[in-house]
């Protein structure tokens, strides 16, 4: 294992920098910090915020991408989350969605616990999960040029896309978005269908 | 897309090979196969049988390895199984045991419940997902060349250790190992971990 | 209110598992916890093992005890829910299993995606064959991890102590 290059960019710059022009993409967002940055930008009305099932954030976005093949979906959602449900890459692969996209924050931490190193500080590599997992468009992300080339593969290559962006471990502001399931659901619903 | 790839190796044979000179190696088995494949070489009284919880195995070997740092533990299951506690790889990554052994019996099925295919016939790599949980010591073996060439790593270098090997569909028959697991169980702990455990 | 760091109760609890020979601890990070993984981290005997997932926990354990350690799982009320079927291992080969669950969703909780497993989670162990205990004050725990120690390693069951939000300390959400 070579030296790992430094971690400096800055989680809510990034998320800003992603979601700058979405367009009329489909959000899902993993439990804790992920959610918080998506808020910070503005809550919208195409995200779906997950406030607990660790593991599923993933495999939720396979969901939503396979009911909604003409919609982009991406998951924004952070290690520790992924490691929770990292079998659910092997699913995804296989079904091999080409609207769906998945980023990884990854700054190596539980945050919502304390701080504590996941996976990821010693040695397990997301990215490659998800080579081995299957999925062919896969890549990992430093520094500031990589980031400004990975936008556009969450918005135009053919999925499923995979793209792990290390960030740093400083905290942010909790920036909290709605938490009341029913309501994030029906207002997810009624803009996406026309119904609830 | 299912890949219609043909391996030759036969499961039955893989693992009874592996076994043969096993010496004093405890062994968990995956539910299914694999259980029939250990117990037809030798109901050891150190094979530990694991006949349901379907993703538990290499974690159940990773917590007996722990506990006896001096005693070879070789996980011998299925990709299906494995797929299920798949996350269990990037836990022992991190720990990196030295006393741990994974063999995959890679048949692309799930024998148990009729032979559906799973992911691994359709482009999930095990062994790129073993090297990115930080496994440094992996292989894929598909014929009998390789497995020899692989045995010594199973039984003469230090692990951790991750190889699939991949055989055919066919099931081997079924035989009567011990499904009462009070029995197993402790016939397994005082055989590895003392009477007095 | 913020997060209460209740270490006092951590260092009890960590003596009482010591003194019941546990050897292997594992864990998925949770902030009521914090302390005790620290410790168990930080002990030259005790094999912490941080999970990626809650189920990892109940095999390790059970893999534990047939290579002769005892050990314990340390999770929040919401990891519970990721076990169930794993439990079936210990319950059918009868493997003695000590878990420490602090809880949410019962005690001044903000987040209700916390309270169906919090609700659910003593319901839950119990239909899955765990015995639970509980304890809802500070001075309460290690006793009553002692006690489940006993009841796990000596007469060789399932057994869960679930520490009360209400110790734990309410997540401050306004930090």
């Amino acid at each position: 294992m070579g030296i790992q290059p430094k971690i400096v960019l800055d989680r809510r710059t990034v998320v800003k920098e992603i979601l700058k022009d979405r367009g009329d993409l489909l959000l899902v967002t993993g439990l804790g910090a992920p959610t918080w940055d998506a808020a910070a930008v503005g809550d919208h009305i195409n995200n779906f915020y997950l406030w607990g099932a660790m593991g599923g954030a993933a495999l939720t976005g396979l969901g939503l991408a396979l009911a909604q093949p003409n919609r982009r979906i991406l998951v924004i959602t952070g290690d520790g989350e992924m490691l929770m449900g990292v079998g659910g890459l092997a699913t995804i692969s296989v079904k091999k969605p080409p609207n769906l996209a998945i980023c990884i924050l990854d700054n190596q931490r539980y945050g919502e616990t304390g701080m504590q190193e996941t996976h990821t500080q010693h040695g397990v590599n997301l990215s490659k999960m998800a080579s081995g997992a299957g999925i062919k468009n896969t890549s990992i992300v430093y520094t500031k040029n990589e980031l400004k080339k990975a936008i556009p593969i969450f918005y135009e290559e053919t999925g499923p896309v995979f793209v792990n962006i290390k960030v740093t471990d400083k905290p942010a502001p909790m920036t909290l978005p709605p938490r009341d399931g029913p309501l994030l659901k029906n207002r997810f619903r009624e803009n996406l269908l026309g119904h609830i | 897309m299912t890949q219609k790839l043909k391996f030759s190796l036969q499961r039955r044979q893989v693992v009874h090979q592996i076994l043969e000179n096993r010496g004093d190696a405890a062994v968990v088995t995956g539910i299914g196969n694999a259980v029939h494949d250990v117990a037809s070489a030798n109901d050891d009284p150190k094979n530990m049988y694991l006949a349901g919880v379907m993703g538990g195995a290499c974690m159940v070997a990773f917590g007996i390895a722990l506990a006896q740092p001096d005693r070879r533990i070789i996980v011998i299951t299925g990709d299906g199984e494995l797929l299920a506690g798949i996350g269990s790889l990037a836990t022992i990554g991190v720990e990196q045991p030295e006393n741990l052994f994974i063999i995959v019996i890679d048949n692309q099925a799930y024998g148990a419940t009729g032979n559906q295919h799973t992911h691994t016939g359709r482009g999930v790599d095990l062994v790129g997902i073993a090297k990115a949980s930080n496994f440094k010591n992996t292989a894929l073996i598909t014929n009998e060349k390789e497995l020899q060439a692989q045995i010594p790593n199973i039984y003469q270098k230090p692990g951790p250790y991750f190889a699939v090997i991949k055989v055919v569909s066919k099931s081997s028959p079924r035989i009567n190992a011990p499904k009462d697991g009070t029995y197993v169980s402790r016939r397994f702990r005082s055989a590895v971990a003392g009477e007095d455990a | 209110m913020a997060l209460k760091k209740k270490t006092s109760w951590s260092n009890a609890v960590f003596k009482t598992l010591k003194e019941n020979n546990v050897k292997q601890i594992a864990y998925v990070p949770d902030a009521g916890h914090t302390s005790l993984i620290e410790k168990a981290i930080d002990d030259n005997i005790v094999k912490p093992i941080s999970l990626t997932s809650e189920q990892e926990g109940i095999a390790v354990l059970s893999g534990a005890w047939l290579g002769g350690d005892a050990g314990a799982l340390l999770l929040q009320s919401s990891g519970v829910g990721n076990i169930i079927n794993m439990l079936s291992m210990a319950n059918e080969c009868r493997f003695p299993l000590l878990m420490l669950v602090t809880m949410r969703g019962e005690w001044g909780e903000f987040n209700p995606w916390q309270v169906p497993m919090g609700q659910a989670t003593q319901a839950v162990l119990e239909a899955s064959g765990v015995i639970v205990h509980r304890a809802e004050e500070p001075q309460d725990i290690a006793e009553t991890v002692e006690a489940a120690a006993k009841l796990a390693f000596e007469a060789g069951r399932m057994v869960a102590v679930l520490i009360g939000q209400r110790v734990v300390g309410v997540k401050d959400w306004a930090k």
